[in-house]
């Protein structure tokens, strides 16, 4: 059996989509013009698929930022902070982070991934017991098989489930770390957080809280659901990552724990990457900067995501539970995926296929993920072409009479 | 022994606990053969040597969501790390009974 012999499924299975039609990982962006439009096979495509959730990558002071960084200390770090020491700009950012959230100390990654990775595996280990969200991000899954601490899972967004796990595990003397997020990626739904920390508190475990795809969108400061529902001096762990709302790449954790620091030590995903270079870090702060300066653009998102998400559930598409920055149109299969998917980019609309890999349920998805950089009017086309090609391929269900848009 | 019976073991805790009925062997293989019943490729009937992901149609999500369920019906933790090791519905069921038998 050959080396790449194990993935032969995998390749076969991918040939078969791209016999279809489509290549969702082959996408090349031949040139990005703005938050929200980049040229995608010679064609000018409206951006409804890249977490740009307030539309900084284009920020003049966020480019600003990284531009006078790179003159003044360099393209890159050239190694970790452990063995090359840290740039002021990393501590400051730390610095800032910390304060962001109220928390005493703050780790920074090199990507939002080794932040999951590196923390949640650290902090447990054997003799200890990782419980996680059935529909976690494929980082906390890594993380779990990077720890010799006990697995458990608990059905996705249940505290009912959550407390008859812990209730099961009352008698263990090892540590137990409960892993959440803010909002899912896949489907944009919001954890009952106030529930979880609740229950988490009663059985004496620790709760972290990935706040991916919420720092921004949720909270009145944009700190996230910690915020939102009023839980931040109760959760011990904030993660985060700098790829989305702030614009740029990287991760973080924040946390109020005395002794948080000695993860600089044992954190492997920390201690053996080159840290982030110094034009990400003076992105990241000039973003936050602007986070916690223009809060109008939190109210933008929100408002864009009523547009798509209203517009579509108006049309009869099958959405996620609720409102989020991340709306996925749940469809019967995955070659009708692969089609709408081709078909929605051949109309200049880039959204997400989720279903070539695990999706919540197995349910293949076209994921779109707003910006507050959208105009109503690119909204409004988005809609029109996904209701066009909807009733085409008859994804449509009638709605009753008494529904409301 | 449905997907009811977790909330009763959830509310009453400890009595649930203490007067956990015993299952047999045979009971715990029947249903979680009828759980694998609709991953089946062939006509075929589940039996105790079915190795689960390979002689069925089911992903490692879907045994994941499985043993979930199973965890709640008989009111045990079964790590993942646990189920990685399983192969057969008979392994799978002897671990559920030991797990049990710990508690």
């Amino acid at each position: 059996m050959g080396l790449f012999d194990r993935h032969a499924q995998l390749l076969d299975f991918y040939r078969g989509v791209q016999a279809s039609g489509a290549d969702p990982i082959g996408v090349t962006m031949e040139r990005v013009l703005s938050p929200t439009e980049a040229i995608i096979n010679g064609k000018r495509t409206l951006l409804v698929g890249t977490n740009n959730y307030f539309g900084l990558t284009f920020d003049p002071a966020c480019i600003e930022a990284a531009v006078e960084a790179t003159k003044a200390e360099g393209t890159g770090t050239t190694g970790s902070r452990i063995l090359n020491g840290s740039y002021t700009d990393h501590t400051d950012l730390e610095r800032e982070l910390a304060d962001f959230y109220g928390m005493k100390h703050c780790m920074v990654f090199t990507t939002g991934y080794q932040a999951n990775l590196g923390l949640i595996s650290t902090l447990v280990g054997e003799g200890d017991y990782l419980i996680i969200d059935a529909d976690s991000h494929a980082s906390i899954y890594d993380a779990c098989k990077q720890t010799q601490a006990t697995i458990i899972r608990f059905k996705h967004n249940d505290p009912a489930s959550l407390e008859a796990r812990l209730r099961r595990l009352d008698k263990e003397k090892g540590n137990k770390l409960v892993v959440v997020e803010g909002i899912y990626s896949m489907l944009g739904d919001t954890a009952p957080l106030k529930e979880f920390v609740a229950v988490t508190k009663r059985h004496g475990a620790y709760i972290m809280v990935d706040e991916a795809h919420s720092l921004g969108a949720l909270g009145e400061h944009g700190r996230g659901l910690v915020e939102e529902v009023g839980v931040l001096d109760e959760v011990d762990f904030v993660v985060g990552t700098f790829s989305k709302t702030l614009g740029a790449i990287g991760g973080f954790a924040v946390s109020n724990h005395d002794g948080f620091d000695v993860l600089r030590l044992a954190t492997r995903a920390y201690m053996f990457t080159a840290s982030l270079p110094p034009s990400i870090v003076a992105s990241v702060r000039a973003a936050l900067r602007v986070v916690r300066a223009r809060p109008e653009l939190k109210t933008k998102l929100w408002a864009n995501v009523a547009t798509l998400y209203d517009g579509l559930a108006a049309a009869g598409f099958t959405l996620g539970p609720q409102h989020g920055p991340v709306v996925a149109v749940q469809l019967p299969d995955l070659p009708t995926a692969i089609a709408l998917w081709r078909a929605l980019l051949d109309e200049g609309v880039y959204v997400n296929i989720a279903g070539l890999q695990a999706t919540p349920g197995g349910v293949p998805l076209m994921r779109c993920s707003l910006s507050a950089a959208h105009s109503k009017a690119q909204l409004e086309q988005v809609v029109d072409t996904f209701v066009r090609l909807g009733t085409s391929f008859g994804l449509l269900k009638p709605l009753k009479r008494a529904a409301v848009g | 022994m449905r997907a009811s019976h977790k909330f009763k073991v959830y509310e009453f805790a400890d009595e649930a606990m203490s007067d956990a009925p015993s299952v047999s062997r045979d009971e715990v293989r029947a249903d979680i053969c009828r759980r694998l019943d609709p991953f089946r490729t062939d006509a075929r009937p589940i039996t105790g040597a079915t190795v689960i992901t390979k002689d069925l149609n089911i992903d490692s999500l879907a045994v994941m969501d499985m043993v979930m369920e199973l965890e709640d019906t008989y009111d045990i933790s079964i790590p993942l790390n646990v189920v990685a090791e399983i192969h057969t519905v008979d392994e799978l069921t002897d671990t559920v009974l030991k797990i049990r038998g710990e508690r």
